[in-house]
């Protein structure tokens, strides 16, 4: 695949696990405006991708960039640009989603309350911003783990599955989301095992088991 | 636009913290070992008080250092499980900030309370009053001391299941000068004579940690989240 000077690319990257190789030769190119979605069966190293392109784990061979430069160039600079989710929503237990939000958030960018409550509201959670998110159910956090993407105002974000347990009115949100996101010039790179229908054309990478 | 670092640590100190009160049995748990370890002994061995009074600084140092022990294996852990370590780590703050925030936090929860409660055990174990003010020094300076050497434990264990035994293993040999100071200091306070050179030194470690220390957790860290 070709490189994409101003978005996300990785080049021939290959990672082993013991004897497993399990990222054998991967490449890929994302260009702004544009949204990836990654697909392949169980264990196929989707996550692991994911991982090596959120630079949380440094792949044996080849090299990922952002922008035409390593993401180990600077790597502070990238992770300032990245949202990424992971499978897990990635929240406190004993904090409310507001609060999740704020500590989450606030890390990356200056942000109002304000904006953390709209993020909430964005995403059908808002008259959840008050409870610790040990008692929300699994949709609801998911949602508010995809506030949290939204509120970092990332151009890149990396998303782990971010579909599952949403209902179908949070996948529409999410859908709605994704299309601003990339019609602002933003990119996306989505994990999901069904078909995103998005406005934008999407294009696709099929991981082999 | 990016926050700044000092803006990110105070987040993370108010995060911790803010996590620390609303789990109070955590926060609770090492200061009820401080204190119950500390009142075994004169059950075990004698209450006379000329006896207890020469075992009081290594009763009371033995207990400070594992009770520090007990509360450190958590700071990275709860972190780990729930996924925000790795948030933490992609947040665009450098990972070393982080941990000293944390660290700090953690000390200021555990540690530092630990240093608030010891008169009470220094009183019962028949310690003059006028050794509490060295006392309660050498224990705030040892204990922050052991809380940067049990985060690089704690931080190269994180990803391992029964991590805290290894902990104890990796830290507790670490920690045989801090006793040795810290004890020091406290039984020469006692008996009148000057503990200056003690806490020198007990602050020349706490200097020395606090600045080699971030950087051996950042790194254990990068390498557990791999």
């Amino acid at each position: 695949m070709n490189s994409a000077p101003k978005g996300l690319a990785a080049d021939q990257v290959h990672l082993w696990r013991g004897d497993r190789h399990i990222l054998n030769g991967v490449s890929l190119g994302v260009a702004p405006g544009e949204m990836l979605q990654v697909s392949g069966p169980n264990g196929a190293g989707k996550t692991t991708l994911l991982r090596v392109l959120c630079g949380l784990i440094r792949p044996e061979q080849g090299a990922v960039t952002w922008r035409g430069q390593s993401i180990r160039h600077d790597p502070l600079a990238y992770q300032a640009d990245m949202a990424y989710a992971s499978h897990e929503p990635a929240l406190k237990a004993d904090l409310t989603a507001l609060e999740n939000l704020r500590f989450a958030v606030g890390l990356k960018v200056r942000i109002s309350e304000v904006e953390l409550c709209a993020a909430l509201d964005r995403l059908g959670v808002a008259d959840c911003a008050q409870l610790p998110a040990r008692v929300l159910s699994a949709g609801q956090r998911r949602r508010v783990s995809m506030a949290r993407i939204l509120a970092m105002r990332a151009s890149l974000w990396l998303l782990d599955e971010p579909f599952a347990n949403l209902d179908a009115r949070g996948s529409d949100v999410l859908l709605q989301l994704l299309d601003e996101h990339l019609s602002g010039g933003g990119l996306a790179l989505v994990v999901a095992h069904h078909d995103i229908r998005l406005r934008t054309a999407a294009s696709h990478l099929e991981l082999a088991a | 636009m990016r926050v700044n670092l000092t803006t990110a640590a105070a987040l993370i100190v108010r995060r911790e913290l803010l996590l620390g009160f609303r789990r109070p049995d955590q926060l609770l748990q090492p200061l009820m070992f401080f204190l119950i370890v500390t009142t075994l002994f004169p059950l075990a061995l004698s209450p006379q008080l000329s006896l207890l009074r020469d075992m009081a600084p290594g009763v009371l140092w033995v207990a400070a250092l594992l009770s520090s022990l007990l509360s450190i294996d958590a700071l990275f852990k709860g972190d780990a499980d729930d996924g925000t370590l790795e948030q933490l780590v992609l947040s665009g703050i450098p990972l070393g900030v982080i941990v000293i925030a944390k660290t700090l936090a953690h000390w200021l929860i555990s540690g530092a309370a630990l240093v608030v409660v010891s008169p009470l055990v220094g009183m019962a174990l028949g310690m003059p009053i006028a050794a509490f003010g060295t006392m309660m020094l050498s224990l705030a300076l040892g204990t922050l001391t052991l809380s940067w050497l049990g985060a690089i434990g704690a931080g190269l264990t994180v990803g391992l299941r029964r991590g805290s035994m290894l902990l104890s293993l990796i830290v507790l040999p670490l920690a045989s000068p801090l006793l040795i100071f810290g004890a020091s200091a406290t039984d020469r306070a006692m008996t009148g004579s000057a503990s200056g050179g003690a806490l020198y030194l007990l602050a020349a470690l706490c200097v020395l940690t606090s600045t080699l220390a971030p950087l051996a957790i950042a790194a254990a860290l990068r390498i557990t989240l791999e």
